[in-house]
């Protein structure tokens, strides 16, 4: 019993860092067919805005709420990672969509990018950037209706972007002067430590779990639940799937298609910065961190049928209770007498290394005979 | 689609610009009568930047050193040391080309260069080919004994085994059982193998072995296997690489396993510079072996430390791969002077038998190309740092291990022709 609670709490573990990386990923490419290779810089971004919240909450006029840091970079990380993620689809993927090439060299162009400008910006402007980006974008669509009709609109939007770059400047120098680890850039990797509650371990049914992780399958959920019910309940959620279904009849029906595509793929990268936040817990923030996820985010989609967001939940557990399974030998365990050939055969698997070729081929062979994954879209769109 | 192309042309030129190389050069001349040019080839973008990038420094420290006493002193005249830096940009073939730059286009006598054994083993057949002498500074697996390479770092039998024996006999876990961990590639495979090796004539037992992917930080499994096999406590032997070890302790912290329950990890590629990146929090209590430590409480290795200060911020840190670049610098130039000449061969003769009075304390060029060094087992304290333990004396390298299956009873001498690369004792 004992063990059937540990082996399924790691792999629903495992699982959860995989499907908080993938969701993201499951809207921007299931619903929108865009394949974002910059997908794991987006999470970078994520994680690196909880390094610089985490600075920042050790100033002392934050210090008392210092441990309620994480929550704040969960909303933080979701702002900057989909405020990027909008300037991205604004300036490169709008002009890109029906070339899947191009946007995957597009995309990865840009991941080399933002690898390098963590490298090479002082994080404490970087934030800066990143505020303005948020004002010059969202002011102008803030103003009331009859201002934006006016022929002098473009006064307005352009002085609000005047406005952004020294509000972003401003904030940029107030950080680096009061916090001196964000005022140098660095390519050295750096590190977030969880708040005091958020470490050790805690006791349930006679098992030890480690907090950190019971913490990422909770951000899961509640990703996972959010999403769901945006798209299922809410007037934006249904005009998403509508143009996922139709574009051209929605087109026709009056719901802004543009719009619609800044949302969703705002949503999806989004979703990728409060992955950071996960991954951030578990291993040290860097600026390669992203490119360690997106083969498995990929990976998870295909699986899951691309498009459909339960197929990327099952995938994502399926993974990692057979990631848990195979690599920790636990086959032995549940079955310690099976015969001798078959026991060397899961013994020779059981390292992670040999777990994750295995899990591979069983994903191969698994698509090709379902080769739309878990569950296939059906559907007018498809047969064209 | 026209814009496409644009947008990707302008990429492709931002990328371009971002991993140009970079060169460099000597400074002013004072009073010498000629000026001498080596090269040093490491990554200066990447992934192995952050870590390449200060051997590259303490190296720019050592040649300016020189200078600063009168340069090399070769037939009564000074030479200055003049360098060119290549940037072998984590790429192994990189490295390759690169050499063959420093050696045909710029005529160096010789390169130091190096950090990953991928890229050692990328350089090795142009060197050979073209008989020039690359000098590698870095702690390896070794199975490998070239001619043309002066190896400056440890041997395994000049860390692992001391680290081993330690563990087995003297740390507080002593008598335990062990688990090995380690990144998926050639130092960690064949480090473990000859731990294996030496657990059995110890009398111990090892108890399980896990090799996480380059690039993978997923390491429940590998915590659920350490709590499986060692579940009262006990020995943990890692090799993993850069930010996997982040993960790494991160997670087993979290998970319980911590030297407070008796679980205690001995580490091979942990030095003070990753402490730091690490966190001090997660590391205390647990051990590191090298030939140097910061903490060497000696003038040679304070001054060491100071001067590194000094030339690169008072926030640096000098750690063991940096101590054996400083000394390989220094004992090319001392070979230089022995041999009279900058010819590769005579001082590759003229190598052999050099003595230096290291940071370290004093070590000898070994005929094997490797050097005879003290081997120190140090725990990590709460300041980041390591708490010396114990120190062994002169350990002498084994080129080909004497643990390791596939190189038993074979060793290496390049002073005697008949025996050279590898021959039976």
């Amino acid at each position: 019993m004992e063990l059937l609670l540990d082996s399924l709490f790691n792999g629903v573990a495992i699982g959860s860092v995989l499907l908080v990386a993938a969701l993201g990923l499951a809207i921007v490419f299931g619903l929108m067919g865009v394949i974002n290779l910059a997908h794991g810089e987006l999470m970078m971004l994520g994680a690196y805005t909880t390094y610089v919240t985490q600075l920042i909450f050790k100033l002392p006029i934050l210090k008392p709420f210092y441990n309620s840091y994480i929550i704040v970079s969960i909303f933080l990380a979701f702002i900057v990672s989909g405020v990027v993620g909008i300037l991205l689809e604004k300036t490169i993927i709008r002009k890109l969509y029906g070339s899947p090439l191009e946007t995957l060299l597009a995309t990865w162009g840009v991941s080399l990018i933002l690898q390098q400008f963590v490298r090479s910006v002082p994080l404490a402007y970087g934030a800066g950037l990143v505020i303005s980006l948020i004002i010059g974008l969202f002011l102008p669509a803030s103003f009331p209706s009859k201002i934006k009709e006016s022929i002098n609109f473009k006064y307005f939007k352009f002085s609000s972007w005047i406005l952004a770059a020294l509000t972003g400047v401003l904030t940029g120098s107030i950080i680096s002067s009061t916090v001196s680890k964000l005022s140098r850039a660095s390519a050295r990797n750096v590190d977030v430590t969880a708040p005091s509650w958020m470490r050790g371990q805690v006791e349930i049914i006679g098992t030890a779990f480690p907090k950190t992780r019971l913490m990422i399958i909770v951000i899961t959920l509640i990703s996972v639940i959010a999403i769901t019910l945006f798209l299922n309940q809410s007037a934006w959620g249904m005009r998403i799937r509508a143009v996922t279904q139709n574009r051209q009849m929605s087109d026709c029906l009056g719901i802004s298609t543009e719009k619609v595509d800044i949302i969703t793929f705002g949503i999806g990268s989004g979703l990728a910065g409060v992955a950071g936040v996960a991954v951030s817990l578990l291993g040290s923030v860097g600026p390669n961190v992203g490119g360690n996820y997106i083969v498995g985010c990929f990976m998870v989609v295909v699986l899951g049928g691309v498009g459909n967001l339960l197929g990327t939940v099952l995938a994502s557990f399926g993974i990692g209770i057979m990631t848990d399974l195979i690599g920790a030998g636990r086959l032995l365990s549940i079955w310690p007498d099976m015969p001798i050939p078959l026991s060397n055969t899961i013994n020779f698997f059981a390292t992670t290394s040999m777990a994750r070729v295995m899990i591979f081929a069983l994903i191969v062979i698994f698509l090709q005979f379902k080769p739309t994954g878990l569950f296939p879209q059906k559907g007018r769109m498809v047969e064209n | 689609m026209r814009i496409s192309r644009r947008i990707l042309a302008g990429l492709a030129t931002a990328s371009l610009a971002v991993t140009a190389t970079s060169c460099g050069g000597g400074g002013t001349s004072g009073s010498f009568d000629d000026t001498v040019t080596v090269g040093i080839l490491h990554s200066l973008s990447g992934t192995m930047a952050i870590s390449e990038s200060t051997l590259v420094d303490t190296e720019k420290m050592a040649i300016e050193e020189i200078n600063a006493a009168g340069g090399v002193k070769v037939g009564g005249k000074s030479y200055k040391i003049e360098y060119i830096v290549e940037d072998g940009a984590s790429d192994w073939p990189t490295f390759a080309e690169k050499s063959k730059k420093l050696i045909d286009q710029d005529g160096v006598p010789v390169v130091f260069g190096g950090w990953t054994s991928a890229s050692r083993k990328a350089m090795l057949p142009v060197y050979e080919s073209k008989d020039a002498f690359l000098y590698y500074p870095i702690q390896y697996e070794a199975q490998e004994c070239s001619n043309n390479i002066f190896y400056t770092g440890a041997t395994p039998n000049q860390q692992s085994e001391p680290a081993t024996d330690f563990m087995y006999k003297r740390s507080p876990a002593a008598g335990g059982d062990f688990f090995l961990v380690g990144s998926d590639y050639v130092f960690p495979r064949t480090s473990n193998t000859i731990t294996k090796a030496q657990v059995k004539q110890l009398g111990g037992k090892v108890v399980g072995e896990d090799y996480l992917p380059l690039g993978n930080t997923e390491v429940a499994p590998i915590i659920s296997k350490i709590k499986k096999a060692l579940p009262e406590g006990g020995i943990i032997i890692n090799t993993l690489n850069g930010d996997q070890n982040v993960a790494f302790f991160k997670q087993i912290q979290d998970a319980g396993i911590t030297p407070s329950s008796g679980y205690y990890v001995m580490n091979y590629s942990i030095a003070e510079e990753e402490i730091s990146t690490i966190g001090p929090e997660f590391l205390e209590g647990h051990y590191g072996a090298w030939n140097y430590m910061m903490s060497i409480d000696t003038p040679a290795s304070k001054k060491f430390a100071k001067s590194f200060k000094k030339r690169w911020g008072a926030d640096r840190v000098v750690a063991d791969p940096q101590e054996s670049a400083y000394n390989m610098v220094y004992l090319w130039k001392q070979a230089v002077e022995d041999a009279g000449t900058f010819d590769d061969n005579a001082v590759r003769e003229a190598l052999v038998g050099q003595k230096f009075d290291a940071p370290q304390g004093p070590v000898e060029v070994m005929p094997n190309h490797h050097l005879s060094q003290t081997v120190r087992i140090g725990e990590i304290n709460a300041e980041g740092g390591f708490t010396i333990l114990e120190e062994t004396g002169v350990v002498l390298p084994q080129a080909w291990n004497q643990k390791h299956p596939s190189s038993k009873g074979f060793a290496c001498d390049w002073t005697d022709p008949s025996k050279g690369e590898k021959y039976k004792l």
